[in-house]
């Protein structure tokens, strides 16, 4: 499978080839991969065409996005609220390399460095060694002392950091991730203060003075009337 | 090069459309004066669905609402940043200076903390009371007037609490704390650190039927589609428009210079259109420059003729000296109290529900001026960065190992998410003649305008106030059973001190006064040398207190404008 192929079969499989049935962009398949992105949230002309400019580009090779895929798996495996690939944490990866240049030199070289280690030992690219074998060499990596400073650590380590901290960041910030994650906000609602239970828990409760002082939720609606004297009257 | 000439003489031009030149816009247009709005960015409007960021989730953006293409990240409603191509400036020295713009219309207004407290008594006359700097030429009761007219006309949640240098408003009622709040409150009353509701510009009820209420998105820094919070555009700009106003927008317009007569008063300005990158020029009587402190001195330094060879308004040779930004300080704790948390939707207002006004009396301590602390924290939208280095709190068990993968990190995360907090001083600096921002000879930007280099050295008063604020961090840090995340900031690193523009709080640039030796602009930020120009930013301040300086601006614009009708009445321009 060619790279460019890859990434787009991943993004029709995380949207559903309906989609790309029914859009009638009369564009060019790449064009038709991008738009596919949904990306529309008020960004400016000139914002558009930066990200449309790095969408264009191409920096993992196939056979990386491969790897990275596997190590994304591994780092956080499928379960009931969903993948890596729901989660799109691959095509988060492609992109911020480009986004964030100073990401590519290490995300690289980890890539290589992986292999390398995986053939020495397994005579075999990480891809295709078997579960076990590419444990036994995230075993060895994967873990670090929080008291030491991260760029002291081996550059092994750092990568593996690295890309942990965007499968992280990509799995948690997808509509699957914030699910399971449980947060529950971004949506229109009325705030009444911490509820009750969860004051409990803490041994906490709300002052009766600062309490008077706060918003009556049931009269938000009704217009505000202050006195003279900058007494809220309504 | 070819000038445009714009055939129309306009009552009045307005440059830059942010809180003051809003406010100018509402107040003059409503008074029956032609304007014409010159602003360096797009139109916008936080309602347009084609420019709306509030209510997206994080994968709807390709970085996941990471902060590349806007510092604060991609959903944070400012067009421009730090640093804007093609537009640079420079800096005298080792000085790092930082100059955020934010090139829309609304400006700065659209993405803003809506921190809106009043400057109170003794904050005008800082001199008298501690030798430093200037007084004002005026007195909280010359401002507490529009304040008032403020508060009511925009909206502003807060509580009477009778302070004497935190004064109050009409207000709005506050939101109920969230819990970190609380945890805020009992650390801090342990330290005698007094906390008050916050004072916000989201309305938290209804003040008319125009705007709607605030549905707790925690979303102020994208703007409010129901105009729930305070943005020029919203909440002076359109109702002035929808009231019938005379008002011609002129956007994408960077404005070169002011230009002025024989008689070297002002006859307009003359901008470079960005679309087109040809220089037209538009007739007023009056001229009122809002474009930010340091935009709007740039102009008038740039501004330069024969009647005005020092630049215009500048025989005081005090143009862009005494710039000064709030200092900050930031200290963030993991408090172990606050982990595995249930989860209940926390957003609440764009905002904190609750802070801190400056508590203590600066003749017992070893430095000038106060601050306020503001304070962050809770069950928080996830973004770009959200889950990294997730265990490494496993540090604060006395664990020697993080890091890992498989599903440890699932619940490594769910464990760590919103247990942190964090407390930010945000306080005074004093005015100093020797900071300042001039024009640099030696560079243009890409519209062939000489462009602003920066000179600008903290003193010991905001050093140890940082010092203070550090301090006081940790001990209330230590009273919520919290371990702060970074190493506390030490003398080497004047205790953390942020560099000079890092709050967006920059003032002084046209300070107010009694005469033109001393100051630029008189009371009613009319230029001394030249009496149909104004500066309604935040140019005119002598002082910002530890206060935001939003509402002082639009106060005083306020004032200014009801200044220049009377003089329209007068027949003086």
């Amino acid at each position: 499978m060619k790279r460019r192929d890859s990434i787009k079969n991943m993004t029709l499989a995380s949207f559903g080839a309906s989609i790309f049935l029914e859009s009638c962009y009369d564009v060019s398949r790449e064009k038709i991969a991008r738009s596919l992105t949904r990306y529309e949230y008020g960004r400016t002309p000139e914002e558009k065409l930066y990200d449309d400019k790095l969408f264009e580009q191409e920096f993992f090779s196939n056979d990386e996005l491969l790897t990275l895929d596997k190590l994304c798996n591994l780092i956080l495996p499928p379960n009931d609220f969903g993948s890596i690939k729901e989660a799109e944490v691959v095509q988060l990866i492609e992109f911020m390399a480009k986004d964030i240049p100073s990401y590519q030199e290490p995300l690289r070289k980890g890539l290589s460095w992986i292999n390398n280690e995986s053939k020495n030992r397994f005579n075999n690219l990480f891809v295709d060694i078997n579960n076990s074998s590419q444990k036994e060499i995230l075993d060895e990596i994967a873990y670090y002392d929080p008291n030491k400073n991260m760029n002291d650590l081996p550059e092994p380590v750092q990568w593996f950091n690295l890309l942990r901290n965007l499968t992280m960041t990509g799995y948690f910030t997808s509509e699957v991730g914030i699910k399971e994650l449980g947060y529950k906000g971004n949506t229109p609602n009325v705030w009444d203060g911490v509820p009750q239970n969860i004051l409990d828990q803490y041994g906490l409760s709300y002052d009766k003075d600062w309490l008077d002082k706060c918003i009556d939720q049931s009269k938000r609606n009704d217009t505000a009337i202050w006195d003279k004297e900058g007494n809220l009257i309504s | 090069m070819q000038i445009k000439e714009n055939p129309n003489e306009y009552d009045v031009i307005i440059v830059g459309s942010g809180a003051g030149g809003g406010m100018a816009t509402k107040i003059l247009s409503e008074a029956g004066l032609s304007i014409a709005i010159v602003e360096a960015g797009p139109f916008y409007d936080p309602a347009n669905p084609d420019q709306m960021t509030q209510m997206k989730w994080p994968y709807e953006s390709p970085r996941r609402g990471g902060g590349t293409t806007r510092f604060f990240g991609d959903f944070d409603q400012a067009y421009g940043g730090w640093e804007i191509e093609g537009e640079p400036y420079s800096q005298v020295g080792d000085t790092q200076f930082k100059w955020f713009r934010s090139r829309m219309l609304g400006g700065r207004t659209n993405h803003w903390g809506r921190i809106s407290l009043r400057f109170g008594p003794d904050d005008f006359r800082k001199k008298s009371i501690d030798g430093f700097g200037d007084d004002w030429p005026i007195t909280y009761q010359d401002v507490k007037p529009y304040y008032d007219k403020v508060d009511k006309l925009i909206g502003v949640f807060g509580s009477k609490e009778n302070l004497s240098n935190d004064p109050d408003g009409f207000f709005l009622p506050p939101p109920k704390p969230r819990l970190h709040e609380l945890f805020y409150m009992k650390g801090a009353r342990k330290s005698n650190v007094k906390v008050i509701p916050s004072r916000l510009s989201i309305l938290t009820k209804r003040i008319n039927d125009q705007r709607g209420v605030c549905f707790y998105c925690n979303q102020c820094a994208r703007s409010c589609m129901a105009y729930a919070d305070f943005s020029s555009g919203s909440c002076l700009i359109f109702p002035a428009q929808k009231s019938g106003g005379q008002i011609d927008m002129f956007l994408n317009a960077m404005v070169r210079t002011v230009t002025t007569n024989e008689e070297g008063k002002a006859t307009g300005v003359s901008y470079i259109d960005k679309t087109d990158n040809k220089e037209y020029k538009l007739k007023g009587k009056v001229v009122v420059l809002a474009a930010s402190a340091c935009s709007s001195a740039r102009i008038l330094l740039n501004s330069k003729s024969k009647q005005h060879p020092n630049g215009l308004g500048n025989t005081s040779d005090l143009i862009g000296k005494y710039l000064h930004d709030s200092t900050g300080g930031d200290m963030m704790a993991f408090i172990p109290e606050l982990i595995d948390r249930k989860i209940y939707n926390e957003d609440g207002v764009g905002g904190m529900h609750v802070y801190s006004p400056w508590w203590l009396d600066n003749k017992k301590l070893d430095f000038a001026r106060g601050y306020h602390i503001e304070v962050w924290g809770g069950l928080g939208a996830p973004s770009y960065g959200t889950g990294f280095n997730i265990n490494s709190f496993n540090k604060f068990f006395g664990l020697k190992k993080a890091g890992g993968y498989g599903d440890i990190l699932r619940s490594d995360m769910k464990k760590y998410y919103g247990s942190t907090i964090g407390l930010s001083g945000r306080g005074e600096s004093i005015a100093q003649k020797t900071n300042y921002c001039e024009i640099d000879p030696k560079k243009v930007d890409k519209y062939g305008v000489p462009v602003l280099r920066f000179n600008y050295k903290w003193t010991d008063n905001e050093i140890k106030q940082a010092k203070h604020m550090q301090d006081t961090f940790e001990e209330i840090i230590h009273n919520m059973g919290g371990i702060p995340l970074w190493g506390k900031p030490g003398k080497e690193s004047n205790y953390g001190i942020n560099d000079p523009g890092w709050i967006i709080h920059e003032v002084g640039t046209t300070r107010m006064g009694k005469d033109s030796k001393n100051s630029v602009v008189n009371q009613f930020e009319q230029l001394h040398d030249v009496s149909n120009i104004f500066v309604v930013d935040a140019g005119p301040f002598v002082s910002q207190a530890d206060k935001n300086p939003t509402w002082t601006i639009m106060a005083l614009a306020w004032r200014s404008s009801e200044y220049i009708i009377d003089q329209f009445k007068k027949q003086n321009f």
